[in-house]
């Protein structure tokens, strides 16, 4: 077995380690009280109630995610059809809108509130099948693009071979393509259900009540950061067990092949009489990732635009997005290098330690700042408050985004360049940077995107540990929208989705030039 | 090329990490309040003082979470919160220090921390009965909350019980009532088809609309209402005198332990507690004013008689919020 020079194990040690220390700071919170007098709090049948309640919206919003991203990344990736880039943009669109303000803008649309607003009847949307329809269109960009990526970096000569060897197009798609998407699936997959059992913005809204329900209501209401504890460790519990399951249906398969690489560009497939239906279907998808976020600023402002000062305005842009930029690219880099030693140097020390990011994920966020509040104050005072501080824990806490979009990436990609490169006397690094870098330039876009704009619309981090003055536009949005002020929070909606879009769609126009 | 990207890079590294550790003196406070209602008054503030104030806005309970782990080692001198129940748990977790008389005697006693004087109110909100004046008379009006279970009122009144205020009189029932009969009252205003809202401006809308005759919000939506519209056709009154539907809760303010600049944070709050900033809470915010010098809103009770209507109970007591939700929960309205 490999082992992987000092240079990238290094730093992976010294990450993964600081992604558990807010761990140890849940355990020593949870046991500041003996366990047997808060055991029967925990277990009672609520708290089950709760958790089946959450796992149920989990995998309904997962399975739903799936039916809406597969056709999609397929369409975007490897069909005939024209303005992929605006479609496959309009599949990220709905990340750029914070949660809570997707499914606020979902129930002035419907029922009782929609009549009024809108004058037409729609059923009312909540409970259980509102919950899964906002966090369905909220997260399914998640599967959408990890499974885009993936299927770009298919190899077409497989399919190639498959063929000529016998196999039917169905049965070779079902043999070749399928398993080589099942790394992004499971990237995307986790992300969507991580994302589900953290959610409190959406489900408390549509008011259906999941485990963060139990979580937020122990700190927000009650103050009480020990039982709070002792929930966020069963989250977390629970992603362990996820992870596993993962771990061990995953064991990493190569899935490039020997020989040359790309011997021809990818075939689309052409669609012929069925085009108008993926027309429609896509043109659906760009229609609400479109009309939701508009509705919403229209809705809010009401009668007129309440004006911003133009130099506050831009010094809030500027802050928001120089923070996200900078954590977009700290956070990529780590996850390649993460995802590049777990595959290049396989060994089950490595690979858990490239599964610690999503427990980064999976910590409840008010759990996750109160331990940095924590650790850095009594640990490493001078870094408190700075945006040292601020940018370190959102990549940890986002880390797991940006991992799976180059994981599948570095699985696609022959490690014969690289030592065909060191053959011809060139470093490792110098190997890897002329060969498989290049290659990783797509999912390295979709991993640079998911975490600049999570960050963008981030909020109880940057309430906890930002310095202070600074300033965002979530923060702007919010704080209008929770004073009711909506003619005040529209205009600040409004500048987030169009600097998130602007952002990412010049990321994703560099993508098409390369092809 | 990526050379001059990494060498960027570590730039704007160290110097974010400098710009902040080189902070002068000045005074740091942790508002709970959101900056759109408090940014002008502490402008004003610092112009008129010379004092430099940082402010770090946040959700109430987020930065009271913040405070308490922080604990001794919070840079913040002033932590201004949203409602009573923050500020009690913060006293209750010893983190303020305790307050001068000179500062409290100039609140009410029922509008500051009862127990261990270590916060004061820097303004009030009351819980109200709104209605449409086209379909109740003023003197039809019931006296007490519990008369609103009369089938009389069926399926003619509206509140928001997601709605934290709402909350907070829910919390001052079980405080004042106990349990029991707290559970008993809400099952039977749901029973006779009391309507939810999901908060306080739809109600005022639906009250406009008809749709619901009486209301049970806070006190300043329908001023902002009538600000756009004199002619808007819902009113506003108190129930009788003491009614727990009455309650007054409050904005406060508290200065740290960790206070490095106590002598500067008192400033601030004689400053908030000052006419110029209690005129402004009452006519620009439509709060109550919790200091009596100053021109009264027309639309609000003078501070005496606010103070005579209002429940007595001690506003550091709601902060068993859990309890609520589970009531609510358990009666079905969560």
């Amino acid at each position: 077995m490999k082992k992987p020079p000092w240079y990238l194990a290094l730093p992976i040690l010294f990450v993964g380690m600081v992604i558990l220390l807010p761990l140890g700071y849940l355990l020593i919170k949870a046991f500041s009280v003996r366990p047997s007098e808060i055991i029967g709090l925990l277990f009672r049948q609520r708290n089950f109630d709760l958790l089946t309640n959450t796992l149920i919206l989990a995998m309904a919003v997962v399975l739903c995610s799936t039916l809406i991203a597969t056709p999609m990344a397929w369409l975007t990736s490897s069909s005939d059809l024209k303005f992929k880039t605006v479609f496959t943009l309009a599949g990220v669109l709905p990340l750029a809108v914070p949660a809570y303000v997707t499914a606020y803008a979902l129930l002035s649309l419907t029922g009782f509130q929609g009549q009024q607003t809108l004058g037409i009847d729609l059923p009312s949307l909540n409970g259980f099948s509102g919950s899964l329809i906002a966090l369905t269109f909220y997260t399914f960009p998640y599967l959408f693009l990890n499974l885009r990526s993936a299927m770009l970096g298919l190899n077409p000569t497989l399919l190639d071979s498959a063929r000529s060897l016998g196999y039917s197009q169905w049965s070779a798609t079902w043999h070749v393509t399928l398993p080589q998407l099942i790394p992004a699936f499971f990237s995307g997959g986790l992300l969507v259900f991580l994302h589900v059992i953290g959610d409190f913005g959406v489900v408390s809204l549509m008011r259906y009540e999941t485990f963060s329900y139990a979580i937020f209501s122990q700190y927000m209401a009650a103050f009480d950061r020990t039982y709070a504890a002792w929930l966020a460790l069963i989250v977390i519990a629970l992603t362990v067990l996820l992870l596993i399951l993962e771990f061990n249906f995953i064991k990493y398969k190569y899935y490039h092949q020997t020989g040359k690489t790309q011997s021809r560009p990818p075939r689309l497939t052409r669609l012929g009489k069925w085009k108008w239906l993926a027309y429609s279907f896509l043109i659906g998808i760009l229609f609400l990732s479109v009309v939701i976020p508009t509705f919403i600023v229209l809705f809010w402002s009401g009668r007129g635009f309440s004006a911003l000062g133009f130099m506050s305005l831009v010094e809030v842009i500027l802050q928001s997005a120089s923070v996200s930029v900078l954590t977009a690219i700290l956070s990529t880099i780590l996850a390649l290098l993460f995802t590049y030693t777990s595959i290049r140097y396989p060994s089950i020390f490595f690979r858990t330690f490239e599964r610690l990011s999503y427990i980064g994920y999976a910590m409840p966020p008010l759990a996750f700042g109160l331990a940095w509040i924590f650790l850095s104050l009594y640990g490493l005072p001078i870094i408190y408050q700075t945006f040292c501080l601020l940018i370190l824990a959102y990549m940890l806490h986002f880390l797991a985004e940006s991992i799976g979009p180059i994981r599948s990436a570095i699985l696609q990609i022959p490690i014969h360049l690289e030592e065909a490169a060191r053959s011809l006397g060139l470093s490792p690094f110098s190997a890897f940077w002329h060969t498989t870098f290049p290659l990783l330039r797509n999912s390295m876009i979709v991993s640079f995107s998911f975490i600049f704009l999570a960050v963008m619309k981030e909020l109880p981090i940057t309430i906890m540990l930002s310095p202070i003055g600074f300033d965002t536009l979530a923060l702007r949005l919010w704080s209008h929208a929770e004073e009711a002020m909506f003619v005040e929070a529209a205009p600040y909606a409004m500048v987030l989705v169009i600097v998130s879009l602007f952002f990412v769609a010049v990321v994703f126009f560099k993508e098409v030039e390369s092809d | 090329m990526k050379y001059k990207f990494w060498v960027g890079l570590s730039l704007v590294l160290i110097c974010s990490i400098f710009s902040v550790v080189q902070a002068k003196e000045e005074l740091i406070v942790y508002s709970g309040r959101s900056k759109s209602l408090v940014d002008p008054i502490i402008k004003q503030f610092e112009k008129e003082n010379g004092i430099e104030v940082q402010v770090k806005y946040g959700n109430t309970a987020q930065l009271a979470l913040t405070l308490m782990e922080e604990g001794e080692k919070s840079p913040a001198d002033v932590f201004w919160a949203q409602d009573g129940g923050a500020l009690g748990a913060i006293s209750k977790n010893g983190l303020f220090s305790q307050l001068e008389s000179d500062i409290l005697s100039v609140v009410p006693s029922k509008f500051q921390a009862a127990e261990n004087q270590d916060w004061v109110a820097t303004s009030g909100r009351a819980r109200v009965i709104a209605y449409s004046t086209k379909h109740v008379k003023v003197e039809d009006l019931p006296t007490s909350i519990f008369d609103l279970t009369d089938p009389k009122w069926n399926s003619r009144v509206g509140w928001a019980p997601r709605n934290a205020s709402f909350q907070s009189f829910i919390t001052a029932m079980r405080v004042l009532f106990g349990e029991e009969k707290t559970e008993n009252w809400l099952l039977a205003m749901k029973n006779n088809g009391t309507k939810s809202y999901p908060k306080n401006t739809p109600i005022i809308q639906a009250l406009a609309a008809g749709d619901i005759h009486v209301g049970l919000p806070n006190h300043y939506y329908l001023l902002r209402f009538k600000k756009a519209n004199s002619n808007f056709p819902v009113n506003q009154q108190f129930f009788q005198s003491q009614d727990v539907g009455n309650l007054v809760n409050v904005a406060g303010i508290g200065i740290l332990k960790s206070s490095r600049q106590a002598k500067l944070a008192k400033k601030l709050i004689h400053y908030l507690l000052s006419p110029k900033a209690q005129q402004y809470f009452s006519s620009q915010v439509f709060e109550y004013a919790v200091t009596d010098q100053i021109i009264p809103n027309q639309q609000l009770l003078s501070l005496e008689q606010l103070i005579k209507e209002s429940p007595a109970i001690d506003l550091s007591q709601l902060n068993d919020t859990e309890g609520t939700l589970k009531l609510l929960q358990k009666v079905g309205l969560l």
